[in-house]
């Protein structure tokens, strides 16, 4: 789970990480009372979205006086922001932060990451903060700093130091560096983060250190013991189809192409997405039903799909082992019945009481191609979806 | 042989008396799993699925001389489950649960290592389907009338996808040896590796399917371990080739995070090592019996 800017930089103030003062507006004269409120001549308001390259995309505006907040903040609310990250869609900006412009010398990248190989924390640091850590790890890797941190015991105040020094973070710098260090590990491991990111840390022209952005990600499994974290989250910033697919305890990704997918298993529902794209079409979304799922929330993982504009074809394509296939076409029909689709839906059955499956859907007398293989689906799925385009196009040729 | 488990192995089911445990439990035992018992804190000395229920695991093992254990407990209660698993002796935990927080995860795979490597417990999963050795043992979730007893080891992330593999092999008069999840987890107790190695001593298996996806290291570790180690053909598949990167393919793990990580990288990895590559999910079986067709008659 993702969150703001503001609210990292609020959680991590909370474990003495140094933060400039900045304050949260909905509106250009809330964003120009702000400014006032902070004082200072220099302010920086930021587009909160859930994306990195907020920056070049135009989402941070500095400013010189709160007319230029004001205006800033007009520009920046209620636009959507189209990040390299975000798609073509963008994320629509309607939280603004205001923040004070701190003047500095210096950046810094820190990274807080668990690490698959390792099986522990990962503290990754550099000198050239600022610029994308990805692209410098291929194009410069030792220009960053590797910590790994000890789960048994966590990090130590030697290894924060270790870190400092490599960073030339010399003393008076070298207390408020270690502090920040080791707040930024308490803050991963006591809030179940999966990622934390300070780019750019900056040494101020006082000579004070202060992270200038926080990016922080969390465990969604570990969000029952952090309900304060569960508050942060902002669903204007998802994809409204992942949403509801959420709320209906369905694991969903909405994606660009036109093949709705309904399937069993994550690795089956990947699957299903690539022999959709080897066939020759796109798939419009990862759907996975999960186990022992109901013909209830089959009906609704089927409507979820329908309700996206873009799909053109269904395939539903389940093996069932904890699954059974009659609960599946039970709730297949359940859904057509109701709301006839207007596209052509595929289904592939197989396991756990196919046959009764089977059955059910050649006794609804519902329009179904049906499928004996995970080929034979996509080829199908891939099929009707072209012949409807065909058609589309004939009719809209006629007219 | 197989490997990890056979018709005499001794398992326990901890969270036995839960509504998925007991139902699974009754699905083994009607296999033909030899259950022993059950673990669930608080109902020690009551019976579920005819079997006798423990407080603990070290009581479990002690008065049954169980050496696996199975784990259907909730995800917040999980990781403490293996861990007292591991502590009482088990050799072998395979773990259910979907959902278990990633830094638990990581503390688990610290504790196991407090032991020394003779007495440490292997785990396979979380988040897995489990491990089977057709016609002797099912130790998990999956239907076994879809598994024929053969000569193919299974080593998947995937559960469905490893159903696929196994009927597709049945389809063709292919069987496996044993077929082990290793489960759609960041941190996860086996890695790929650690059961080829398995496969690679187990006299019986001829030839190893191996179903890994998006996201992690372990196709990689695998690919090197293949390259210098692996007598044995490998058939690889790598789901997720029209994924896009950043976003979770619901397994906590299924995400391309770094370089390496996406399914085209693995298969090039994979490919260079040496194994063969299934190029879509509908030709599992299929390229298992090329391989093993063309090994049959480079022998004779």
């Amino acid at each position: 789970m993702d969150i703001h800017e503001y609210q990292a930089k609020q959680l991590l103030a909370d474990y003495g990480v140094p933060i400039p003062r900045g304050g949260l507006a909905y509106s250009p004269e809330q964003a120009a009372y702000r400014a006032r409120e902070l004082g200072g001549s220099r302010w920086a308001v930021k587009a909160q979205v859930h994306s990195g390259g907020r920056g070049k995309a135009g989402g941070i505006m500095l400013c010189n006086d709160e007319h230029q907040v004001s205006d800033a903040a007009d520009a920046l609310l209620g636009k959507r922001l189209v990040t390299e990250q975000t798609g073509a869609a963008g994320k629509l900006v309607h939280r603004l932060y205001v923040e004070t412009v701190v003047p500095h010398q210096r950046e810094y990248y820190l990274g807080f990451v668990l690490d698959r190989r390792l099986e522990r924390v990962v503290v990754a640091a550099s000198t050239q903060g600022g610029v994308e850590i990805e692209e410098l790890a291929i194009e410069q890797p030792d220009a960053i700093i590797r910590i790994d941190v000890e789960p048994a015991v966590g990090m130590q105040a030697f290894q924060a130091r270790e870190l400092a020094f490599n960073l030339g973070l010399e003393p008076p710098l070298l207390q408020q560096a270690v502090k920040t260090f080791l707040g930024c590990y308490d803050a991963f491991r006591q809030l179940d983060a999966t990622l934390l990111e300070i780019n750019p840390l900056v040494v101020t022209e006082d000579g004070n250190l202060m992270a200038l952005d926080a990016k922080m990600g969390f465990d969604e499994n570990a969000l029952f013991r952090r309900p304060g974290i569960s508050e942060l989250r902002d669903k204007s910033q998802e994809d409204p189809r992942e949403t509801q697919a959420n709320d209906r305890g369905l694991s969903y990704v909405g994606l660009d192409g036109q093949i709705g997918c309904v399937v069993n298993g994550a690795g089956l529902a990947m699957a299903t997405m690539d022999m959709i794209k080897l066939a020759g079409g796109e798939p419009a979304n990862f759907l996975d039903i999960g186990g022992g799922a109901t013909p209830d929330r089959v009906a609704k993982a089927i409507r979820l799909v329908l309700s996206d504009d873009k799909v053109q074809t269904v395939l539903v394509n389940v093996f069932a082992g904890i699954n059974r296939c009659d609960w599946v076409a039970e709730g297949l029909v359940q859904a057509l019945r109701k709301d006839p689709p207007g596209v052509p839906i595929v289904v592939r059955l197989s396991g756990t009481n196919v046959e009764e499956g089977r059955q059910i859907l050649a006794e609804s007398g519902l329009d179904i191609h049906r499928a004996e293989t995970l080929a034979d689906a996509a080829d199908q799925a891939v099929a009707a979806w072209q012949g409807n385009q065909s058609n589309a196009a004939a009719g809209s040729a006629q007219q | 042989m197989s490997i990890l488990i056979d018709q005499d192995t001794p398992i326990l089911v901890q969270g036995i008396t839960g509504r998925i445990g007991g139902f699974h439990a009754e699905e083994m035992r009607d296999y033909g799993t030899k259950l022993v018992g059950g673990v669930t804190p608080g109902k020690g000395g009551s019976e579920a699925v005819g079997l006798p229920v423990f407080d603990t695991v070290k009581e479990a093992v002690a008065k049954t001389g169980a050496t696996t254990s199975i784990v259907f407990v909730p995800p917040p209660f999980a990781a403490d489950s293996i861990m007292e698993a591991a502590d009482a002796g088990i050799r072998l935990c395979v773990c259910i649960t979907d959902g278990i927080p990633a830094q638990d995860m990581m503390q688990v795979k610290r504790y196991m290592r407090r032991y020394s490597k003779e007495r440490r417990m292997r785990l396979a999963g979380p988040n897995c389907a489990g491990v089977i050795s057709p016609g002797k043992s099912l130790l998990g979730i999956m239907p076994g009338h879809i598994y024929q007893q053969g000569k193919v080891g299974i080593v998947s992330r995937s559960g469905t996808l490893g159903y696929e593999a196994a009927s597709q092999l049945k389809e063709r008069g292919l069987g496996v040896t044993t077929s082990v999840g290793i489960g759609g987890d960041p941190i996860n107790g086996s890695s790929f590796k650690d059961i080829l190695e398995l496969f690679e001593a187990d006299p019986e298996t001829e030839a190893v399917m191996m179903i890994g996806e998006i996201g992690g290291p372990q196709e990689a570790e695998a690919a090197a371990y293949i390259k210098e180690s692996m007598s044995k053909p490998v058939i690889a598949y790598i789901a997720g080739l029209s994924a896009p990167k950043g976003r979770r393919m619901g397994h906590a793990g299924a995400i391309i995070s770094a370089s390496g990580e996406s399914a085209p990288e693995k298969v090039a990895l994979l490919e260079a090592a040496g194994a063969s590559i299934a190029p879509n999910p509908s030709e599992l079986g299929s390229t298992v019996a090329r391989v093993l067709g063309q090994n049959g008659s480079a022998a004779a």
